[in-house]
């Protein structure tokens, strides 16, 4: 199995580039970690550190999009589901960061750059795509299942995107084609990536909701609105 | 709905053992096909059958060869180890464990405390 799994590796932006997006990086972790506290209790504490191994295992398993390219799961979204935006993103982060240090999967200069991408921004677009989806579609099994697919979809698409943007930042080869025909290239194999992702996402967060809808934390909450709409999120076995 | 406390044993016991049975038994199944980046990144170059850039213009002219590439467990696979299959179902239980472990135990440090007595 060969490295370089959708992460970055050294040398493709620019050093001092890769250096600014890893103070970014840090300073955003943080953030989070600040903001995740609240959140983390006995309960949502290993759950999130099960989500990490469960993003880290969905990583490895590169699934053909096109022939000859493949992708695999980025988990942005499954993790904001499961257990809210803050926490996802320090998920994604330690997945990230251990398959730079461990699996050499990523460069160490680009650790930042990749956090950037698939931890935060990743992250964040799909939070947006849930908080927005889940406000407007039933709340049922069925509903949850297309907010993951809609959200992991374009999660994957918003990530590749944030990766051109770092290369028009700070790109080291100055490219013939141009930055346009990459920026398609990427948004359409990711878009193909996100069709997978989105379904690896739903129907992990399906069966996550069905044998104990009180871990999937964007179902928080969502009890006492579920009066005029059937509810089967609320029927599976609760301890 | 009565809210739970915990996560439970059963629960994490068995999303643990679905991670490890796909990082370590399923991810042999894998593609081995460039992924989304890779591809993007090697348009408009002309690669040989390793995988090396020979002509062309494009993102990953000026890749490096990774800091840790002779690690254990560099690209997925354990140093030494010359069978695929198991090396790759290895380094994914590993990579299973570590990131548990690391995720799990940070996230354990920083929770937020209950009060005492309840």
């Amino acid at each position: 199995m060969d490295g370089l799994a959708l992460h970055i590796a050294d040398g493709v932006i620019e050093t001092p580039v890769a250096a600014g997006f890893a103070a970014l990086a840090v300073a955003v972790v943080v953030v989070c970690l600040a903001r995740g506290r609240r959140a983390l209790d006995d309960r949502l504490a290993p759950m999130a550190g099960l989500v990490a191994a469960f993003v880290f295992a969905a990583q490895m398993l590169n699934f053909p999009v096109l022939p000859g390219v493949s992708g695999h799961l980025v988990g942005g979204a499954l993790a904001a589901l499961l257990v809210g935006p803050w926490v996802a993103a320090l998920c994604v982060s330690v997945v990230l960061v251990v398959q730079a240090l461990v699996f050499a999967d990523g460069g160490l200069s680009a650790l930042g750059l990749n956090i950037t991408n698939m931890a935060l921004v990743g992250t964040a677009a799909a939070y947006l795509v849930i908080v927005v989806l889940l406000r407007v579609l039933p709340r049922t099994l069925a509903g949850l299942a297309v907010t993951a697919f809609a959200a992991s979809m374009i999660s994957v698409v918003v990530a590749a995107l944030a990766f051109v943007g770092e290369y028009w930042v700070g790109g080291g080869v100055e490219l013939r084609a141009g930055l346009g025909e990459v920026t398609g290239v990427m948004a359409g194999v990711h878009a193909l990536i996100g069709i997978g992702e989105g379904l690896i996402t739903a129907v992990t967060v399906v069966t996550v909701a069905r044998v104990r809808p009180d871990l999937v934390y964007a179902l928080r909450g969502a009890r006492p609105a579920s009066t005029t709409a059937p509810a089967p999120v609320t029927g599976g076995s609760v301890e | 709905m009565k809210l739970t406390k915990r996560i439970g044993f059963w629960f994490l016991a068995g999303g643990l053992v679905v991670s490890l049975l796909l990082a370590g038994v399923v991810s042999s199944l894998a593609s081995s096909s460039p992924d989304g980046l890779e591809h993007a990144a090697q348009r408009g170059c002309a690669v040989d059958a390793d995988g090396e850039i020979v002509a062309g213009s494009c993102l990953a002219q000026q890749e490096r060869e990774h800091d840790l590439a002779g690690g254990w467990f560099a690209d997925y696979g354990v140093r030494g180890l010359d069978n695929d299959w198991l090396a790759t179902g290895l380094a994914g239980v590993v990579g299973v464990l570590v990131t548990f472990a690391v995720g799990g135990g940070l996230f354990w440090l920083v929770r937020r405390r209950r009060p005492a007595g309840e």
